[in-house]
């Protein structure tokens, strides 16, 4: 088990991240703060390599019928929860790594723990990079 | 989960240094409302021109603007440390594109809308403008990269002017126009401009974009963004099939034509029913001494971005196939835009390796004539 130190708790409040590179090859991991719940995601998007850390947080945007339709609307969920890729912007959710654009993709995900005052990420050697 | 099985366990064959890369579209200047761009304008412009621009500024057909959340169509991380806008920080380009890829070259693309100008000359003034900023700001600083001049195409004598005026110098290894013009490009107005091309043996890119004032369909004007987005194919599939039956490739035997930001995908159906009507209709265009395919082979190019992304590879790969793509694609980032493809994830890696040798490099350094 290797156990990598990512920031000490108060570094990372709600709604912030932190970087770190480099994590198992140079691309490197990124950990969120969703309201008070910490994530880890690989830093590199599976749809083209990009730095999917980097990018841009949002919600779930959804309309339930097409605008033709007068009572529909558009809706905005879970503001700060998806994280868009800076180079495509293809959206994927932070908790659960899963993209919303195509369910088949999934991006790299990592327990985090909270140790004394440090936020720690640990995994196996042998899920290789 | 399959995707993200082929990044741990890349194919060692698709690693970046395996392959020569040319990046065949690049932007190092933008439409866009910034005073970055208005300050690159005015100092190439004469006072003249300068006072016209301050006082009247660009005026062109409605259409064709960016999304608001997606400044500059750039990628999020391309904003250089300088703060000038995405594509125009030469430092931050070496770094981020062509240092990070080890590119052997690039080639400019500036997007510079001079072509779209209702004024004429005032287009032609900013087309100079621009390409003597390519000059002194980017041809003379730095060795890996070639540019394209930028004409006002819809007067093809102020465009051949341009053209006889840059046409020596090493830099430029193409004369650009964008997709939507006032006309099909295959109409006579145009041809004096191939003329002036040919006499410095340059090829024609016809990028994505233009305002030329008709509607991105022929259906009319859609209400999305992303409809006009993914529209363009129409527009480029009309310039081929004008270029091809007004019998130019007749006239200019030795004219080449790049199609910068189509995709490709489109190609081999146009070729196709293009051919089945020639078959019933070559006497309206007699002249015509080959099938519109031959034309399509002997004349035309395509650069890759943006590449199609179907669900499995080898439809790509397909395409590819029925298209003779190992010999007309040629790679393409659209760096600093946000549908950017990466040379080490563009192609399949299933695709044969002596493919993507030529797609990634080996056509563009033929084409554009590079050592």
């Amino acid at each position: 088990m290797t156990r990598v130190v990512i920031a000490k708790v108060w570094e990372i409040p709600p709604g912030e991240r932190k970087i770190v590179v480099p994590f198992r090859g140079r691309a490197g991991i990124g950990v969120f703060n969703v309201a008070g719940r910490l994530y880890a995601l690989r830093n590199i998007c599976p749809h083209k390599r990009g730095p999917l850390c980097t990018g841009e947080r949002t919600g779930r945007i959804a309309a339930d019928a097409p605008p033709s339709n007068r009572d529909a609307e558009l809706t905005v969920d879970g503001d700060g929860e998806v994280l868009r890729c800076p180079w495509h912007q293809w959206p994927f959710e932070i908790a659960t790594g899963r993209c919303l654009v195509d369910p088949n993709l999934r991006v790299k995900t990592y327990p985090v723990r909270i140790d004394g005052n440090d936020i720690v990420v640990e995994y196996k050697e042998e899920e290789s990079s | 989960m399959t995707l993200e099985m082929e990044i741990t366990a890349r194919p060692a064959a698709a690693k970046r240094t395996d392959l020569a890369v040319i990046d065949t579209d690049i932007h190092n200047f933008d439409l866009y409302d910034s005073p970055v761009f208005d300050q690159i304008i005015t100092r190439y412009l004469t006072p003249t021109w300068r006072e016209h621009h301050r006082m009247i500024g660009m005026r062109g057909a409605y259409g064709g603007g960016y999304p608001r959340a997606q400044p500059n169509a750039a990628r999020a991380d391309s904003w250089p440390p300088s703060g000038r806008p995405p594509g125009t920080d030469l430092d931050f380009m070496r770094k981020q594109l062509l240092d990070a890829w080890d590119m052997d070259y690039g080639i400019l693309n500036p997007l510079a809308g001079a072509g779209g100008q209702l004024n004429l000359e005032y287009g032609a003034r900013l087309a100079r403008a621009i390409n003597d900023y390519q000059i002194a700001e980017w041809l003379e600083q730095e060795p890996r990269l070639r540019a394209s001049i930028v004409v006002a195409y819809e007067n093809a004598d102020l465009a051949a002017a341009e053209i006889h005026r840059l046409g020596d110098h090493d830099g430029f290894v193409q004369v650009l126009l964008a997709a939507r013009t006032q006309e099909p490009l295959g109409r006579r107005k145009y041809w004096k401009m191939y003329e002036a091309a040919l006499a410095y043996d340059l090829p024609i890119g016809i990028h994505f974009g233009g305002l030329g004032g008709a509607a991105i369909t022929a259906a009319g004007w859609p209400s999305y963004y992303i409809e006009d987005h993914c529209g363009m194919p129409q527009t480029f599939q009309a310039q081929i099939a004008s270029l091809i039956c007004e019998g130019v490739f007749e006239h200019f035997p030795a004219l080449r034509i790049v199609i910068i930001e189509g995709g490709f995908a489109w190609m081999p159906s146009l070729a196709w029913r293009l051919d089945q009507s020639w078959k019933r209709l070559r006497a309206e265009v007699p002249y015509l001494k080959h099938a519109p395919s031959e034309y399509m082979q002997k004349h035309f190019w395509l650069t890759t971005q943006p590449m199609e992304e179907p669900r499995q590879h080898r439809h790509l790969e397909q395409v590819i196939e029925q298209m003779n793509g190992a010999q007309r694609l040629m790679f393409a980032t659209d760096y600093p835009h946000w549908d950017f493809d990466a040379p080490d994830r563009a192609l399949p890696a299933t695709l044969p390796l002596e493919i993507r040798r030529k797609i990634m490099a080996e056509n563009a350094r033929q084409f554009y004539r590079l050592a």
